[in-house]
């Protein structure tokens, strides 16, 4: 390949717009986590969230109301996670796989009047002089909103977490539920508030796949997003900011993946398809093997029921 | 005030009539989502669970399907579920599915067309260490490196639709297919064909292996040590390390053997139903095992029963698809729907419901 022709302005500028449904849905499930509760149904509230905001973006024509209908529908979808693990205490692995299973198959029932539809146009935030900088404009500051939107979500999810009173309380919980228990914390009223936080980020994170990123609807459009999402936040160490370089990153290779793709490069093409997932799998190894013997950074409580005696 | 009261021993009763319960609750929720899309929700709910067995216009072709579309569910819940209880999360069966058929087929194809009776058997050997082979890579970086293999065996997933593409496409395309996409037709070729064993059952090979590893694994869940140390890992992880079991070799155990049991079903798909490698010959069975292999308990019966429910569900989807123009997705929201209400009312095989205040201990 002659990489003297290859055009690094615009994989640059689709970084960030590549990353933000993994960094979405992400930053959602590690206050989950902190929470310590393990929803694997990320995948099925993402593709849920995508077919919701696509589908009543389409019917109001506003890019806002979609992306709030996808917050709410995935929210929604979470809670049914939430009171099944948190109330009737079913094992959390089994339900969010449960989770998953029927959000692919609501979100192809929702939408199969939705395929082949043409999104709505969003255009780019005007952020006035900035954008004209050469090179860093268009990297930096061309996007949509929700791009900034989830960037201001992730400083904002940094700051609840180890600034705030109510932070340290939904760490309390994550680490020892018990102890937050006896301190008269309300355990599982913070745990289903954190869950519906979390359902309803990964519903933005795929609404933005469907209507930015593809624009359109398709079914199982998430391919996998919503796994590469968990394993981000073991990859982040449960860190809000590494949750952000862990995103870029793997956003950074998805776009470098699909350009190599367009500019025909001697690789077969399902080899560079492959390539998050097997490149995911290696962070994984490398995270965790770095790790042996010492004690993990996963909220210590993380998948257990919490089910209160007294 | 309703109150939950942990039982000290699951009630016998509520494990075997949850699955039922369950059941019940999905045809009455099913009912109302099919009243939502407009159909009418008792013929709907007749359509899929009374016509294909009893239906004269229909039971003739549908009854042998039964078999076919739960031999491999059986076949790959099985094996999830022995992983299941020791609380080895194995999620990526539909990968290890893939891999097996991909194995297994080409060793049928580098074989073509040569007339033996050894083709069939080295297909199922090669399908077993394909699926056994791609479950082996969660289980040693969960064993050597300690990673998480719920997210690596669904990783591999993705993976391995990748490499089935890329197979169809190239090294296994027929030479005389016409540049179409896709392998050569399996069920062409006597030697390496699964054919229907009894005519007018669906019985084939799969289906067979499935009833002998039901057996298998009752006698080693209830008979054998490794059976006792997946109980005792599953239900106490440190109780377990005193009971001599070594973690990692359970882990392994696990994972190979799903994935092994993951790969056969795949290859017997392959050689029989399906016929060809395709891009999507693979029709979601890995998924849907764990959905059976939780509706039988995690226990072999329990899985045969669920399993052949499951796959009446696929055929009653179908055909509901068809009389009732109902969408295709709306059968599998259904399958979610079970699984979600058969972990709801689970919470009363472990407590008891105490209605009232606690009293004073």
């Amino acid at each position: 390949m002659d990489l003297s022709t290859f055009n690094w302005l615009p994989l640059l500028a689709a970084l960030m717009v590549a990353s933000t449904p993994i960094l979405l849905a992400g930053i959602g499930e590690l206050v989950v986590e902190k929470a310590g509760v393990l929803n694997l149904g990320v995948e099925g509230m993402m593709i849920t969230g995508a077919v919701c905001g696509f589908a009543m973006a389409i019917a109001t024509e506003s890019a806002v109301i979609g992306f709030v209908s996808a917050a709410v529908g995935g929210a929604v979808l979470s809670l049914l996670f939430g009171v099944l693990t948190q109330v009737l205490l079913s094992n959390q692995v089994a339900t969010g796989l449960a989770l998953t299973l029927f959000g692919l198959g609501l979100s192809a029932v929702l939408g199969q009047n939705y395929i082949g539809v043409k999104g709505i146009e969003i255009s780019a935030v005007n952020l006035g002089p900035l954008a004209d900088i050469p090179f860093l404009g268009p990297v930096l500051f061309q996007h949509d909103g929700m791009v900034y939107v989830s960037l201001l979500m992730v400083v904002a999810v940094w700051y609840f977490l180890n600034r705030t009173r109510a932070g340290l309380v939904l760490r309390a919980v994550g680490e020892s539920h018990d102890a937050a228990h006896a301190l008269g914390y309300k355990v599982v009223r913070i745990r289903l508030a954190a869950i519906a936080f979390g359902g309803a980020c990964a519903g933005l994170g795929g609404a933005y796949l469907s209507l930015i990123r593809v624009p359109q609807w398709t079914e199982g459009m998430t391919a996998g997003a919503g796994w590469l999402a968990l394993a981000l936040v073991v990859f982040a160490s449960w860190k809000p900011g590494r949750v952000l370089i862990g995103a870029y990153l793997f956003g950074g290779l998805t776009v470098l993946q699909l350009n190599l793709q367009a500019a025909g490069v001697k690789v077969p093409v399902e080899l560079l398809s492959m390539s998050p997932y097997v490149i995911t799998i290696l962070v994984l190894v490398l995270i965790s093997s770095g790790r042996r013997g010492r004690q993990t950074a996963a909220p210590a409580s993380l998948g257990r029921a919490f089910h209160a005696t007294t | 005030m309703i109150r939950l009261e942990r039982r000290p021993q699951p009630s016998r009763l509520w494990v075997w009539c949850t699955p039922l319960l369950a059941v019940a609750l999905t045809m009455l929720a099913g009912g109302l989502m099919f009243a939502a899309l407009g159909k009418d929700p008792i013929e709907a709910i007749r359509t899929i669970f009374f016509d294909p067995l009893f239906n004269p216009q229909f039971a003739s072709y549908s009854r042998p399907q039964l078999l076919v579309k739960a031999g491999p569910l059986i076949l790959i819940a099985i094996g999830l579920a022995l992983g299941f209880r020791a609380g080895v999360w194995n999620i990526g069966a539909e990968g290890q599915y893939i891999m097996g058929a991909i194995c297994g087929a080409a060793v049928a194809l580098a074989l073509y067309p040569l007339d033996s009776p050894i083709v069939f058997p080295a297909m199922v050997l090669a399908g077993l260490l394909g699926g056994f082979a791609w479950a082996m890579i969660p289980g040693v970086l969960r064993t050597a490196f300690n990673t998480n293999e719920i997210l690596v065996s669904l990783l591999l997933v993705y993976v391995a639709e990748q490499i089935l593409a890329a197979m169809a496409l190239g090294l296994l395309r027929n030479p005389d297919g016409g540049g179409f996409p896709g392998s050569r037709n399996l069920q062409q070729y006597p030697s390496a064909a699964n054919l229907e064993l009894i005519a007018g059952t669906g019985m084939h090979w799969g289906v067979v292996t499935a009833f002998i590893t039901v057996i298998l694994a009752y006698i080693v869940l209830t008979r054998h040590v490794l059976g006792f140390h997946i109980r005792v890992t599953g239900s106490s992880p440190r109780a377990a390390r005193f009971a001599g079991v070594v973690p990692a070799r359970l882990i392994l155990i696990c994972l190979g053997v799903s994935g092994a049991l993951a790969g056969m079903a795949g290859l017997y798909e392959v050689a029989g139903p399906a016929g060809q490698i395709t891009i999507d010959f693979n029709s979601g069975y890995g998924f849907t095992a764990i959905i059976v292999a939780f509706l039988g308990r995690l226990h072999p019966v329990g899985i045969l029963l669920a399993g052949l429910l499951m796959a009446l569900t696929y055929i009653g989807g179908e055909l509901a698809q068809f009389m009732l123009g109902l969408p295709a997705a709306a059968i599998q929201l259904f399958q979610g729907m079970l699984l979600f209400f058969l972990l709801g009312v689970d919470v009363l095989s472990n407590y008891r419901i105490r209605i009232g205040r606690p009293g004073v201990a």
